[in-house]
């Protein structure tokens, strides 16, 4: 999709509060094609919002920036009028309600008991459980017990963003709340994690839009991440990849090579740990707007060892290391002997020529005595 | 001890004879001919781009852990310099003023196997049907002779475990479950049990299949274009013996590190010739011989002794 014809959809999609069945559906239709969901899948959707069919949603916010809800609110196919209108109902969300107080409250019970097993619970934010979770209350309940509440009687739960996911900034050390993520909260439930700070909101699209079109979650990682985003490290379909298999690296930030766009895992590039699909599905479908397409290092923002643990310029380990753009000539040079090696030979060697000269030094002495006793006699 | 000069040249003298009158035969051992259904790779170094998917793929079929190679601690790539003990499959680079050709190497699975016959245990064998050099660490006592015995240099040794084992390509035998079928003129195994270098190779520069198969396609290859290779040769084909892996080039063998005039005897028969020489041809002479000179030398020098000491009471 060209540029012009983004901004052409752009303004269809934000403009049309009217939306056309056959706007609807190409909106739909992309929806489902940037995650990997067949057009025919896409109809069902189609179908089913037709019908008024729309899976209820209620969003849960905790220990967060709402960034992951901001990010969302900046989709465009489809925007995210389609999204909370027509594909989903958003039934309960605390940035996005024109409802507030007591009102909002009902609407949640209401929700709850009217979709009872049927509802998607998004979660997003970390929940904290040190002193019985009072460290963050929404109408006078914690959020320990909201989550536990509403996610027992929802069809699907999904946790967005890193906090969600394994307790991202607010689980930093020392964790003075005990934050910790939604799936360690729910113990024993299928929670389908969307890691990233923020998340990309294609990867939420896509794990909502199967839902609703096929009633099925997306196969899952054992961190319960969507395979079809978080199967593969950013390093393997990283733009500036090649730079890296030829030893091409930016050293500082500034400098010649960070100019040229050469690779910036010498700069702390988490990529080659880091699952996510970043690298092909660049964030809110603006090109290019991607850390490491705006020339910083991936922080590694959906691993849980990795964010807000390890440094943002410390290098990590290769996951899995791969030839580099260079050959070796036909015979090289073996056997390079490392300095240790040959401090130990060295030593070995003058003990023994040490030893040997002490030995030869006596036995030459008994010879001689033998000698002198054999001259005598 | 009072072995007399006398009574010494006797015991030698029977030992001799008794050597001698042994029934021994004239050969001790006959070249191993061409399995069966002896399996093999064709590589092409006209067809090579380079891309080492070969070695990619060859290092995770094999489970084999990345050699960083020169880049050292850093272990940002797997680098290896020549095959090792974490690589038994590389992609090498020749280029002079003349030439330029990728060179791909693995073990060249021969029809006579230097590292068989060294091995002492039969740790190395040469399957019977398929030809395949195979390794079981299970007899291994790590003496190394197939590395020294090896004349393409292949057998790599694992120096950097405490308890190593011998590393080199047995055509992925450990991926083969189902017998091979005869597909469109070549033998294949089902998908994912063939060698995996020439599975991934995106421009079948290297591809596998029986040795007979492979030969008739190089000679087809070199007869479509005459002048294309270098020298309308095989190399396999008999050097060393004959090879079950085969090697078509645009470059003089000599120059990808192919010993280009190993000549047409396998190592084990070079060897064994030797050996034959020594023992049978004139039954034990040369030992005989060679003892014979060292007791001379002993008796003489303790001659000269007694004669030094005859003045002791």
């Amino acid at each position: 999709m060209g540029r012009a014809e983004l901004e052409n959809w752009r303004e269809t999609a934000e403009s049309g509060n009217q939306l056309q069945r056959r706007d609807f559906i190409k909106a739909v239709t992309m929806a489902a094609a940037a995650v990997g969901l067949s057009s025919a899948a896409a109809m069902k959707v189609v179908e089913a919002a037709s019908k008024g069919l729309k899976p209820s949603v209620i969003w849960l916010h905790f220990q967060e920036c709402t960034g992951c809800t901001e990010s969302l609110l900046r989709t465009s196919h489809p925007a995210l009028s389609t999204l909370i209108l027509d594909l989903v109902s958003l039934d309960y969300h605390e940035t996005l309600s024109a409802a507030a107080g007591h009102q909002a409250e009902e609407n949640l019970l209401a929700t709850m008991e009217a979709h009872e097993g049927a509802y998607v619970c998004i979660v997003e934010g970390a929940i904290p459980t040190k002193d019985d979770g009072i460290y963050c209350k929404i109408a006078g309940k914690t959020a320990l017990s909201l989550v536990k509440e509403v996610a027992d009687r929802a069809g699907a739960v999904i946790a967005i963003g890193s906090c969600a996911s394994f307790g991202g900034i607010p689980a930093a050390d020392p964790n003075p709340t005990g934050a910790k993520g939604a799936p360690q909260v729910l113990e024993g439930k299928t929670v389908v994690t969307i890691p990233g700070c923020p998340a990309n909101p294609y990867n939420l699209l896509g794990t909502v839009l199967q839902f609703v079109a096929l009633g099925t979650l997306p196969a899952l990682d054992e961190k319960g991440r969507p395979k079809f985003a978080y199967g593969r490290t950013i390093h393997e379909h990283c733009p500036r990849r090649a730079h890296f298999d030829a030893g091409r690296f930016a050293q500082e930030f500034g400098d010649e090579g960070h100019r040229q766009g050469y690779c910036l895992y010498k700069l702390g590039c988490k990529g080659p740990a880091t699952h996510a699909n970043c690298s092909t599905q660049h964030f809110g479908e603006v090109p290019g707007a991607w850390p490491i397409g705006i020339g910083h290092p991936c922080v590694g923002c959906t691993e849980q060892s990795l964010a807000f643990r390890v440094p943002i310029h410390t290098t990590v380990d290769i996951e899995r290391p791969m030839p580099p753009d260079t050959y070796p000539p036909i015979s090289a040079d073996q056997g390079s002997v490392s300095a240790v090696a040959s401090g130990v030979a060295g030593l070995v060697g003058g003990g023994l020529i040490g030893a040997g000269w002490a030995a030869s030094k006596k036995l030459g002495g008994g010879d001689g005595a033998e000698g002198s006793s054999d001259k005598e006699e | 001890m009072s072995v007399d000069r006398r009574s010494m040249l006797k015991i030698l003298a029977g030992g001799g004879v008794a050597a001698a009158s042994a029934a021994l035969p004239t050969k001790a051992r006959a070249p191993l001919e061409v399995p069966p259904a002896a399996m093999g790779m064709l590589y092409d170094t006209t067809l090579c781009i380079g891309c080492k998917t070969c070695v990619v793929a060859c290092k995770s079929a094999n489970d084999r852990t990345p050699d960083p190679g020169p880049w050292g601690e850093e272990a940002l790539y797997d680098a290896p310099v020549d095959l090792n003990g974490k690589t038994k499959n590389i992609i090498k680079l020749y280029k002079d003023d003349d030439y330029r050709s990728y060179m791909k190497m693995q073990c060249m699975h021969c029809v006579d196997p230097a590292c068989a016959a060294a091995c002492m245990l039969g740790s190395l064998k040469k399957n019977p049907v398929t030809g395949v050099v195979t390794y079981n660490p299970d007899y291994c006592v790590g003496c190394r002779y197939c590395m020294m015995s090896c004349p393409f240099n292949v057998a790599k040794f694992e120096f950097d475990l405490a308890v190593p084992n011998i590393v080199k390509c047995e055509l992925c035998s450990h991926r083969i479950e189902d017998e091979a079928t005869l597909t469109a003129g070549f033998t294949r195994y089902p998908e994912g049990q063939g060698p995996a270098c020439c599975e991934v190779c995106p421009r079948e520069a290297v591809i596998y299949g029986r040795r007979d198969e492979l030969l008739e396609e190089a000679k087809r290859r070199i007869a479509a274009s005459p002048g294309r290779y270098y020298e309308d040769r095989v190399f396999g084909e008999t050097e060393a013996g004959g090879t079950q892996v085969l090697y078509l080039s645009h470059v003089p063998f000599a120059k990808l590190g192919l010993p280009e005039d190993i000549g047409d005897k396998g190592v084990p028969d070079v060897a064994y010739s030797v050996q034959e020489g020594i023992y049978y041809k004139v039954p034990f002479a040369i030992p005989v011989a060679m003892y014979g000179a060292l007791a001379f030398v002993m008796f003489r020098n303790r001659k000269a002794n007694e004669g030094e000491g005859g003045g002791k009471p």
